[in-house]
Formats: structure tokens, sequence, C-alpha cells
């Protein structure tokens, strides 16, 4: 009965741990040096997870508080710095991106997993291309968006351009989540489909690829997180109108362009605590769907295994 | 007799054509079938073929809009002047080159040893309770936007720095520390996957010849992963050199050679994005040049990164 007490075992866990440390104290007595590496391994850990914590508590903290109706009043005015002009403007720049995107991105990954040669010279041209466009700073994006979409083709600062030039920037993450996907589609899938008659191309499309969605949808969603982060890439090119975008040659801010100008002007900081809130929400938010999405297919997989 | 004769033939002439109908049709089909085959693959064979337009694109645009520029100036005036002053047409880019480069290396001080020790921790050390809020966690961080890590610095570390050390509290200082801190999830995420690759058998056979946990993860693990995490360190730089809006938030952008770790500074990215929208003529063409300087460095880290994980591979 005494054993069963909750008293009894916390006392009993307590004890045990403490007995355990001792034992681990004691065997750093003879090595010095073990001990202050634990140390400063355990400290830089906790360091950067206090440091990292800090920032999103502290705008948290700083932020709710200044979210008001008043931000998401549907004009945006001097006074009232709505942010749902550009959260309007933010969702409409990501689903064109994505239009433009994902289509040419699981294009290019089904071409270089299911129809290249092994050997086929044209793919790993893609791919040095594809790692390249991935590396390129996002204002460089930028500045190619203004002289290409802007300049070149005469479209000025509007939602198209801005769309376009992030099309481009988010291409290689599509590609590649997508190719990890249908790399890990079982070939016996395949096998079983031509064994069936199906050309490549009916094998692709009614086999292979709704085999491979949730991997593509979690590389979506991770790179409807970076569209909604991006700043550099559109100053240039989508413009900084304050207003709801009404049509593909309309400037418009995106939230983060919108929160960019707003601390930079420094006048209105609570209101950029508060829209700083919203995006860092937002993201989050994009990004914990993405690796949910991502750690089921991993569980699936794993029970197909047993 | 006579008529089942006579329909015999015919029935074969039928049977015959039916046959060759169905020959023919089935040829037709392998025809369209292909057609839909071979237009599918072309049209899969254009998407992958998009990236290397895109590239080219990119790189056509970026240097022939900086070419005039550079001709103008000159490479070796543009490279290593060391003023920048668009109003009297004098354009040196040492100041941003310098900039840039002092501040990725704060950076890399500043969060790479920090980044290393957590993800050493991360997989030698963490419990695994511990592991599976962690992990997630600094994950999620990777994605926070660079404005809201700029906007933090902007209201936290320049105060912060300003009442601690003096000065405007826009400096080197400041930005190294904020992309330190920016780096961070990025270096732990490919180091930490680098350690945790190195097989059991290292780790064990330490620990077998009498050395501590401790010394086992240092002095046998990680010398094991020594290029993963060379190459967590090059992607690290990548970023720093890369960043844009959280470094014009906090860095002062002075367009001047920097003085010292409490002054403003300007980097190759701050400039084009703070002086794009006014400038014209040359001025624009310089900017332009600066993205192609900017550009041939991050091709040149790239370079760096894929000779690392080669070497690695094999």
């Amino acid at each position: 009965m005494t054993l069963k007490e909750p008293g009894y075992r916390l006392q009993s866990r307590i004890s045990a741990a403490a007995r355990s440390l001792k034992t681990k104290l004691l065997q750093y007595r003879h090595s010095p040096l073990s001990l202050v590496l634990c140390i400063i391994t355990v400290g830089a850990a906790a360091i950067t997870s206090v440091l990292l914590l800090f920032i999103i508590i502290y705008i948290l903290i700083k932020g709710i508080p200044h979210l008001s109706p008043e931000l998401f009043s549907p004009h945006y005015t001097t006074e009232n710095n709505s942010l749902l002009p550009a959260l309007i403007n933010t969702v409409s720049m990501t689903l064109i991106s994505l239009l433009f995107a994902v289509p040419i991105g699981i294009g290019a990954a089904v071409y270089m997993t299911e129809y290249a040669h092994r050997g086929n010279k044209l793919v790993g041209i893609v791919r040095m291309a594809a790692e390249t466009l991935s590396g390129i700073p996002s204002i460089v994006y930028g500045l190619f968006g203004y002289l290409f979409f802007v300049v070149a083709l005469k479209w000025g600062y509007s939602l198209i351009a801005g769309a376009c030039t992030l099309a481009i920037m988010i291409l290689p993450l599509i590609m590649r989540t997508t190719e990890e996907a249908l790399l890990s589609v079982p070939d016996s899938y395949r096998e079983g489909s031509f064994g069936l008659g199906a050309g490549r191309l009916r094998t692709v499309i009614k086999i292979v690829l709704p085999a491979a969605v949730p991997g593509i949808l979690s590389g979506v969603i991770l790179s409807i997180g970076r569209i909604v982060g991006e700043t550099a890439a559109l100053i240039y090119t989508a413009g900084t109108f304050t207003e709801i975008c009404t049509g593909l040659t309309q400037s418009g801010r995106t939230l983060s362009v919108h929160m960019y100008s707003l601390s930079r002007e420094g006048l209105y900081i609570g209101q950029a605590y508060a829209t700083a809130v919203v995006l860092l929400l937002l993201v989050v938010g994009i990004n914990a769907l993405s690796s949910f999405i991502a750690g089921r297919i991993s569980r699936r997989s794993g029970d197909d295994k047993h | 007799m006579r008529q089942t004769g006579n329909s015999g033939p015919l029935h074969c002439q039928i049977l015959k054509g039916a046959v060759k109908a169905i020959i023919i049709m089935k040829k037709q089909v392998k025809k369209t079938g292909r057609l839909k085959e071979n237009s599918a693959m072309l049209i899969f064979l254009i998407c992958a073929c998009i990236f290397i337009i895109a590239l080219l694109l990119i790189i056509v645009f970026i240097f022939s809009g900086g070419a005039p520029a550079i001709s103008q100036i000159g490479l070796g005036n543009f490279l290593f002047g060391k003023e920048w002053r668009p109003e009297n047409d004098i354009y040196g880019l040492l100041p941003m080159i310098t900039g840039s480069i002092l501040v990725t290396l704060g950076a890399i001080i500043a969060g790479v040893p920090l980044g290393l020790l957590t993800s050493i921790f991360m997989s030698r050390f963490c419990p695994k309770k511990l592991y599976r809020v962690l992990h997630p966690f600094l994950e999620l961080l990777a994605g926070i936007p660079s404005v809201v890590y700029g906007f933090f610095g902007l209201v936290v570390m320049v105060p912060f720095i300003r009442d601690t050390f003096g000065g405007s509290g826009f400096s080197l200082l400041t930005a190294s520390l904020l992309l330190g801190i920016m780096i961070l999830p990025t270096v732990i995420g490919v180091s930490e996957a680098a350690i945790s690759a190195v097989p059991q058998e290292v780790y064990y056979g330490a620990l077998a010849l009498g050395s501590s946990h401790e010394k086992s993860v240092f002095t046998a693990v990680l010398p094991a992963a020594k290029s993963g995490v060379a190459a967590a360190v090059v992607l690290g730089i990548g970023r720093a050199v890369g960043e844009t809006m959280a470094v014009i938030m906090v860095a002062g952008n002075q367009t001047r050679m920097p003085t010292g770790l409490l002054n403003g500074i300007s980097t190759l990215t701050g400039n084009i994005v703070m002086e794009m929208g006014y400038a014209a003529d040359l001025h624009r063409q310089a900017l332009i040049a600066t993205a192609a300087v900017l550009f041939a460095f991050i091709l040149l880290i790239n370079l760096v990164f894929a000779l690392i994980k080669r070497r690695s591979r094999t």
C-alpha cells in the first residue's frame, strides 16, 4: 500500500536522481576537463534556446496588447495603419506565385526522376542550376525582377511582377521536395502499373504522383512560408502601395513589406509590434503545418515497413 | 452448300476486313498514345529547362545591367575605391565589401561556436524527451522572417548596445550579433545531421579506450564529422552574406569605410535596397554592378560548399 502512495514514489524518484547525479559527479572528479566540456555544451544549448525563446516571447508580449480592431479595417490610412490590405495582398501574391511555380517545379521533378535516363547530362545541368538558384540572395532576385519584369517587360511595379520573381525563387525548393517525395514512392508501384499495361504518363499521373502528394504538399507549404516572409525581393518588384490589389498589374505591399516600412518610419512602433505578431504566427503556423505533414508521412512509411 | 461456299469467302472477307480495321485502329491508338506520351515528356522536359533558362536570364540581366558601370568606372576603381559618393559620381565598392565581410565574420564568431555546441548537445547529450521538443522548435525558428529578426534587433538590441557600450547603437557589433542569432538554426540543423551521421563505432571505440563520454564526443566524433560541420559553416556564411533586411535595420548604413565595432557600416545587400529607390543613370548601374559582385561572391561560396560536399562523399 505504502509503495503506491504518490508521495513515496516522488521521494524515491528524487533520491534515485540524486544518487545518479552523485555517481556522475564522482566520475567527473577524475577528469575535470570532461566536466568543463559538459558544462560548456549544456550551457550553449541553454543559451541558444533561451535566446530564441526570448525573441518570440518578447515580440508576443509586446505585440498582443496592440492587436486592435482598427488594425484590421479594410482601408489603410496613416491613422489606423491597417494591416488587412497587406494581409490580403500576401494571400493573392502567394496564390499567384504558387500557380506558376508548383506546376513547373513538379513537372521538372517528374522529368528528373521518372523520365530522364541515368547519366543524362541535362539532369546534371538542371540540378546545378537549381542549386545555384537556391543560393542566390533574395535582393539579387529582387533586382532581377525589377530589371526583367518591371523594366524590360514594362509591367511596372505590380502584383504579377512580384509573383513571377517569387515563383523563380521558390522553384528549387518545390523541385527538391517533390523529387524526394517521388523517389520515396516504392518502385513496385511503378512495376505493378507497367505490368497492368499502363504507359509511363498514366503511371506517373495515376500512380506515382498521388502516392507522393503528402511530400509535395509539405514542400509547397514550406515555400508558402518563404513567400510570406520575403521582403527584399518584393520592394522593387511589387512596390509598396498600401491598398488591396484589385488587378494583376496593380502595385501592392505584402505583410513583410508592410512590417518593414512601419518599423522604418519609426512612428508606429505599437502597430509594428502587432504586425510582427501576425507575421510571426502566420509563418510559424505554416512551418508547423509543413513539418506536421512531413512527420505523418515518415510515420506512415515507417508503418509500411513493419 | 453453294450458299455456304459463297458465304465462306464473304465471311472471311468480313473477318479480314475487321482484322485489318482493328490493326489500323490499334496502330492509330498506338500513335496517339505515343503522341500523348511524347508531348507529356516534352512538357516535363520544358519544365526542367525553365530552371536553366531562369538562371541564364538572371545572369544575363544582372551582369549586362552592371557592365556599363564597371566599364565606365573601371573594375579596379569600382572594387577597390574607398569612397562611395553618388552625388559626385564616385563609386568605390570597398566600404561595402569590407562591411559585408566584417559582418559575416562577426556573425560567424558569434553564431558558429554557439550553434556547433548546441548541435553537439542535440545529437549526443540531449535526453530523448527534450529532443522531441527542442528539434521542432529550432526547425520552426529557421522560418522566422528576417524582417521580424530585424525588428527585434531594432527595438531591443540597438538600445541595449547604445546603453552598454555607447555610440548610436546602429553598429557593426549589433549587426554581427543579430546575424549570429539568425544563422543559428541553419548551422545547428546541418551540423547536427552531420554529427548524428557519424557511426556509433567511432564513439564506442573512444569509450573503450578509456575516455569519458564528453572526451569521446569532442575528440573522436566531432573530428569525424569535420566536413559536415564545415558545410554548416559555409551555409551559414552564405546566409549571412545574402541577408538584407535584418542588416539594414540595425547596421546604420553609412557608406564609408568601417572604422570600429561601435560605428555604423553598410553592406553590399543593404546598400542596394537603401539606394535603389531613388538611383538613376550611372548610380543605378553601379548598384546593379554591386548585385553582380554579390552574385559572384555567392557563386564562390556555393562552389566551396559543393567541393566540401564532394570531398565528404568520397
